[in-house]
């Protein structure tokens, strides 16, 4: 990384928010204190209205854009925010945090619980969306921003987007909830409790207490990565990158013949060495609880009432975890609720990954409802990279 | 209005104040984004054209990617005012269906489609004996998305069969249009229908 590319935020640091007000969770428990890493892109305007939320994923976190001093990548979500991308930098402050109970620096699992003096491990509270909201709305309080000109996010962060405009209806204007749904189905639970035994029954697991056995569920949190990879991808995009392809030649044995072996092997194998296995349990269990019309006995429309923002939902064609009925299911409720919502099914072979990966008309189609967005809040339009920086 | 094109003027005249609409085939969103700003009409688009799409998130008309002839199911009875389905309906694979559709959702829906029995049309089929090619019909037969041409007098019927009242319409094409007189169906080239259920 010697040169960074013109449309990149560049070089960004990571900032930590302490709380000491106790934050009363759905489960029953609180916390008494705790710490939110979080990167900003972009310059907060003085009457701080061009502030944008970003809400990751499963296994997200706060670094979504620009680079790390020695990253051989920059961060997840950095084809879409930046100095004239969809999510501009040049117009838009934008805020990315790594959620409570994550394992890349916010209070977690694998941090120390300030009650027994022990890391929390199995012991930290199971989240829930609406939590992850009130921890963000304290995060939006902290760097004094009332009001987000758009909450974005995919996937699980499609989720926390779409509770904060039923949570906070007068603190969103705009919410772009993409690759989500409104609520797992029994097949997208079912896959979380696969990739959960994985994790729980791998003996080196200890009930959740490895860190204090020395120990790492590393072959349960490898075939939990490798179940969830798969619904990851469409049947498409595998068959595209892999096909039957050998690697050898067939040996009738079960070491890795067949490429798609190793691409799951890989991906398993890097996953087990950077994640936390609590906190996976943790996230899953979050996407399960998800269900804002559950609390309206079953009514979407009538759980999406408070809404006030506009919404633009996306999907992408081959997405089987969370296909595009799903996002119909969410669009059809807020036309129901009299709600202001548009929505685009892109066309790509990717499966669910595709909200992550650039793709001309999503980016048309993001940037276009978020450049609107700017133009109704009368922020300042846009200046190019170059002007930026002359 | 100088920037609508005539044909949707002469729709947007006819929506009132408002109103609630559903706007079949969209488009780039002209027709809502006028209604919307000098008419506070609210409402949706419906469009597959990914351009137009596009467009129209750009340009803050809200707007639902959703195939007509997939139905408008996911829309409960009555839940707008008025539907207008502009060019589209002879492009539909069951026409009738979908005024069906529309007069479900709405009391009342304003078409436009172009009239196969227009002289030029018949003249073209009569004397040169092949399918027409016009401004209103600009393909040729193995290529176009017309694949349900019909007559004024054919939509007549077909409203008639179901119990609908055409309660207006205008004949012409371009910038000129005007009120119907007895030959409509012969020197009608396209026509504007505000049909009732």
């Amino acid at each position: 990384m010697n040169t960074l590319p013109a449309d990149s935020i560049g070089i960004v640091e990571t900032k930590t928010a302490h709380f000491d007000t106790p934050l009363q969770l759905a489960c029953g428990r609180s916390l008494e204190r705790y710490e939110l890493v979080y990167e900003t892109y972009g310059t907060l305007n003085e009457q701080r209205t061009n502030a944008v939320l970003i809400c990751h994923a499963l296994t997200g976190n706060h670094h979504a854009a620009g680079w790390h001093e020695g990253d051989k990548k920059p961060g997840w979500w950095d084809a879409y925010i930046g100095p004239g991308k969809s999510i501009d930098t040049n117009r838009f402050f934008v805020i990315s945090l790594n959620n409570l109970g994550g394992c890349d620096g916010s209070t977690g699992p694998t941090s120390i619980n300030p009650d027994t003096g022990r890391i929390w491990g199995p012991d930290f509270p199971l989240m829930t969306v609406h939590d992850w909201v009130e921890s963000q709305a304290r995060l939006a309080d902290h760097l004094g921003i009332t009001h987000f000109a758009a909450v974005v996010g995919g996937s699980l962060g499609g989720m926390q987007a779409i509770q904060w405009s039923l949570s906070y209806p007068e603190r969103v204007s705009h919410t772009a909830a993409i690759a989500t749904t409104p609520k797992l189905t029994a097949q997208n639970i079912a896959f979380n409790e696969v990739a959960r035994q994985a994790i729980r029954s791998d003996p080196d697991f200890r009930d959740g207490w490895y860190s204090e056995h020395q120990t790492l569920p590393r072959r349960g949190l490898r075939l939990a990565r490798m179940v969830g990879h798969i619904t990851y991808l469409s049947e498409l995009a595998m068959g595209n990158k892999f096909g039957r392809d050998v690697r050898n030649e067939l040996n009738f044995g079960y070491g890795i013949e067949f490429e798609v072996e190793s691409y799951l092997r890989y991906q398993g194998k890097n996953f087990s060495d950077r994640f936390d296995a609590n906190t996976y349990l943790l996230m899953t269990k979050a996407l399960d609880y998800f269900d804002p019309a559950g609390e309206a006995d079953g009514d979407l429309a009538q759980a999406l009432t408070p809404a006030q923002s506009r919404f633009l939902v996306v999907s992408f064609t081959t997405d089987w975890r969370f296909a595009p009925s799903r996002s119909r299911e969410l669009v059809d409720a807020l036309v129901l609720a009299g709600k202001r919502v548009s929505y685009a099914n892109i066309d790509s072979s990717y499966g669910h990954d595709a909200f992550l990966l650039p793709h001309p008309r999503y980016e048309a189609v993001l940037g276009g409802f978020l450049r609107q967005a700017g133009d109704t809040l009368g922020l300042a339009a846009s200046t190019t990279a170059e002007e930026a920086s002359s | 209005m100088t920037t609508l094109r005539r044909d949707l003027a002469l729709i947007y005249d006819w929506v009132p104040p408002h109103s609630r609409i559903l706007d079949l085939a969209c488009g780039e969103g002209d027709l809502l984004d006028h209604l919307a700003r000098h008419k506070d009409v609210t409402g949706y688009g419906l469009e597959i054209d990914h351009q137009g799409i596009n467009a129209c998130i750009a340009r803050g008309v809200d707007v639902i990617e959703q195939n007509i002839d997939d139905g408008l199911s996911n829309f409960p009875a009555d839940s707008f005012d008025l539907v207008v389905m502009t060019e589209a309906l002879q492009a539909l694979e069951r026409p009738d269906f979908a005024l069906n559709e529309m007069l479900r959702v709405a009391r009342e829906c304003i078409i436009t489609f172009p009239n196969f029995a227009y002289w030029r049309h018949r003249l073209h089929l009569g004397l040169k004996g092949r399918m027409p090619v016009s401004s209103s019909l600009p393909h040729a037969w193995y290529d176009t998305p017309n694949i349900h041409l019909s007559t004024f007098k054919d939509f007549a019927r077909l409203c008639e069969d179901n119990g609908y009242t055409i309660v207006d319409q205008v004949i012409g094409r371009g910038d000129s249009w005007r009120g119907v007189g007895r030959w409509r169906n012969l020197l009608g080239e396209t026509a504007i229908f505000r049909v009732k259920r």
